[in-house]
């Protein structure tokens, strides 16, 4: 079992777990992910890992309640414990000096760029990084990406705070300005997201890396859940990635790929919610 | 000698079992099991030989005619403790080991009849000792002050750490998934063998004092290199061959589209045929083709069936008799409605614009020329192909070695198709790290890794003791 050690809410759906787990915290490096399992008849889903103290023992990570799992998960706090934590999987990021680097961090994206941007300043790049979310609500971390960052572009899609944009609209200004100068860029985010990023980084050949959430069972590469099409070469998410070459990606595949299970999800979630409610209104009354 | 005479039956006494129409419905054990009087009645067929050559057939080698005869006088106890000598998971074996080309197709009486059933009959010592609570713990040998790490708790990897444990050392397992067992736990159902029976024979090798670490993964959480490091004085990896193999054909990647293996797991491990009791969900359509002829593609369409799809395929390149599932599992596809279409290979898959697969263009074979395994090579027949409506494909083509420990293992050598490099008595190129089960033969038998897990555990401790 697992303890949480510590609990922030974020965004009002954005939350952040720190969790005990020696064994992911010892290894654990930018890029990387763990499964995690609520209880025995929990299903294991990917988290990213957005911050490891190896000394605590600690992994942070950061999620988005968007169905059952992740809103179970916002329930739990500082001392519940969780069934099952394995990791780290994935390769790590490639972390080396390229000199002038762009990170872009869409929504809860924003969590795991910021240990990628911190390690590629740590590197010696110049790091320019552009974060934004639906509405400023959503939007955290600004100090953190500001302290990594040598420029920090904030924008939201309706304007309440920020640039009133979309991630891909200061990249594509920062691309007519000086693509010649970006060396490599990051992007995490919704797959729609990176899907545009891509195809706007494509005409300049940036080389444009992006971080692929797909459907994972044991994340350890014995099931191809994660399959993606990378130019007709399929590969697993969880042991070849989680990180890829954008422009090789077939992005209508991994958007279909997204959808398989949207009515069981949904399913799952109305039960949750129904149980739930049920046992809040049953403890009010008491 | 008229009554000696009149007791050789050449029938073997049969095993109840759920009826099809029934167990088409549920996920429950098919087979039964013999009660303490069917048995007797079967111990009795064995001939006791003085030389008998169905211990040879054993790849454990398990005193056969031993235990019989325990059971004969009505001593299953008795019976346990000479299974035991040489098998620590006999409610295992008994279910899974396929016994018609091991110890059963030795029996003399396969010469005239039907063979002892050696297998049902060690299912019900080990099936008696677990309804009865009884668990008995064979003797363990002075602690040698050693310590080993066995990668994987499959079956070669719970067999290695039982008998090491037995010898006298000090036993971890690290195992990836937050349950031990392996294929036991994740890829064989429940209707064939209960996971209460696989948790059951995992408590006996943990009673024997073997730690078991879960959430574990060697190549990632931590390397070979630092178990050896960090106070391990030996390491067996039994990591087996998980990464499964896609059909090549346009279409693979739709969505409908399962490996064999996720469809398994979803449902044995993560109980998906409970959602949404259980939280991991699965998509079974109305008509369901698994590509392939082994055992796993006989478990991927029995549980096809019971998640109440309406037409089940199985879809083979070679002809039946090819097949290299064991007889009594395509029987038991056939008795549920699973329908064989034999000399057909898929050439695409076919997908509706949302993504989802509908239908898949086959071909038909024949059969042509022996290949290196010596079985006669399929052949696609030109201007055979068809269109077959299906909403769910799942492949179970076989599966390769994963790559995470050996890629993160230097000076272990591997051959071509990815598996370990071992000796018979699974040392590897790497001085201290032994392998056996799958990641070094390829996908094969529960028993067969068994066998290897026994032969490393042997090699390891002599090796500990030269130390």
């Amino acid at each position: 079992m697992f303890k949480i050690v510590d609990k922030k809410t974020l965004s009002p759906s954005t939350k952040l777990v720190v969790v005990r787990a020696p064994h992911v915290a010892k290894r654990a490096r930018p890029g990387q992910f763990v499964m995690i399992q609520i209880d025995e008849s929990g299903e294991r889903i990917p988290l990213t890992i957005a911050d490891f103290d190896r000394r605590a023992g600690t992994v942070t990570m950061i999620f988005q309640e968007v169905g059952k799992t992740t809103m179970h998960l916002g329930t739990l706090r500082p001392g519940d414990e969780l069934f099952a934590v394995a990791g780290p999987l994935g390769h790590p990021s490639e972390i080396a000096l390229y000199g002038k680097v762009l990170c872009i961090g869409g929504g809860v994206g924003i969590a795991p760029i910021f240990p990628i941007a911190r390690a590629l300043k740590e590197a010696g790049n110049t790091v320019l990084s552009i974060i934004g979310a639906r509405t400023k609500d959503l939007l955290f971390w600004e100090d953190r990406m500001a302290s990594v960052s040598d420029e920090l572009i904030i924008c939201t899609d309706d304007g309440s705070y920020g640039r009133k944009a979309v991630v891909t609209q200061p990249l594509q200004e920062i691309l007519m300005k000086e693509a010649s100068n970006i060396a490599r860029i990051w992007a995490i985010g919704p797959a729609v997201m990176m899907k545009f990023v891509c195809k706007a980084t494509e005409p300049y050949g940036i080389p444009t890396i992006v971080s692929l959430n797909t459907i994972m069972v044991d994340g350890t590469g014995m099931c191809g859940s994660c399959r993606v099409d990378l130019k007709g070469e399929t590969k697993f998410v969880c042991v070849d990635g989680p990180e890829f070459d954008g422009h090789l990606v077939n992005w209508e595949n991994l958007l279909m790929r997204l959808c398989i299970y949207r009515e069981e999800e949904q399913l799952a979630l109305n039960r949750w919610l129904e149980t739930t409610q049920g046992v809040i209104a049953a403890g009010g009354k008491a | 000698m008229e009554e000696r005479r009149k007791k050789l039956n050449l029938n073997r006494v049969p095993m109840p079992k759920q009826p099809p129409e029934t167990r088409r419905l549920n996920f429950e054990e098919v087979a039964l099991g013999y009660t303490d009087d069917l048995a007797r009645l079967e111990a009795e067929r064995c001939l006791e030989c003085k030389k008998p050559t169905c211990v040879r057939g054993c790849p454990v080698m398990v005193d056969i005619p031993d235990f019989i005869g325990e059971i004969k006088k009505g001593n299953p106890e008795g019976a346990l403790k000479i299974i035991k000598n040489k098998n620590s998971l006999p409610g295992i074996c008994g279910r899974v080991c396929p016994q018609e080309l091991q110890c059963e197709k030795q029996c003399i009486l396969a010469k005239k009849g039907a063979p002892v059933a050696i297998g049902r009959l060690e299912r019900y010592v080990a099936d008696w000792e677990l309804h009865n609570g009884r668990r008995s713990i064979p003797e363990i040998a002075p602690s040698s002050g050693r310590r080993v790490a066995v990668v994987g708790s499959g079956p070669a990897g719970l067999t290695c750490a039982a008998d090491l444990a037995r010898m006298g050392h000090s036993v971890t397992i690290f195992e990836a998934l937050h349950v031990a067992g392996g294929v036991l736990v994740y890829g064989i159902p429940e209707f064939r063998l209960p996971k209460r029976i696989v948790q059951a024979e995992v408590a006996y090798v943990a009673s024997l004092g073997v730690e078991i670490r879960l959430d574990a993964i060697v190549g990632r959480t931590v390397q070979v290199d630092e178990l050896l490091s960090d106070g391990y004085d030996a390491v067996f990896l039994g990591i087996g061959a998980g990464a499964p193999i896609f059909l090549d054909v346009p279409g693979k990647n739709l969505n409908g589209i399962y490996s064999a293996n996720e469809f398994l797991t979803r449902i044995n491990l993560m109980k998906a045929y409970l959602f949404p009791e259980y939280d991991t969900p699965i998509k079974v359509g109305r008509r369901v083709a698994v590509i392939g002829g082994g055992n796993v593609a006989m478990d991927a369409s029995r549980c096809a069936v019971r998640m109440g799809a309406q037409e089940v395929f199985v879809v083979y390149r070679r002809s039946e008799k090819e097949m290299p599932a064991r007889h009594e599992e395509i029987e038991n596809a056939q008795e549920e409605g699973v329908i064989f279409k034999v000399l057909t290979t898929p050439v695409r898959f076919i997908g509706d614009e949302h993504g989802w697969v509908r239908a898949m263009e086959c071909v038909q074979m024949e059969l042509g020329d022996p290949d290196e395994s010596g079985r006669r090579r399929p052949v696609p027949k030109p201007g055979s192909e068809f269109i077959l409506e299906v909403d769910t494909v799942i492949m179970s083509l076989g599966n390769s070695p994963n790559p995470l420990v050996p890629q993160n293992t230097p000076g272990l050598e591997t051959t071509r198709w990815g598996t370990i490099v071992a000796d018979e008595n699974g040392r590897t190129s790497k001085r201290g790290v032994w392998a056996g089960g799958d990641i070094v033969t390829g996908a094969a038998t529960v028993i067969s890794a068994m066998g290897a897990g026994k032969r490393a555990a042997l090699d390891i401790d002599a090796y500990l003791k030269a130390l």
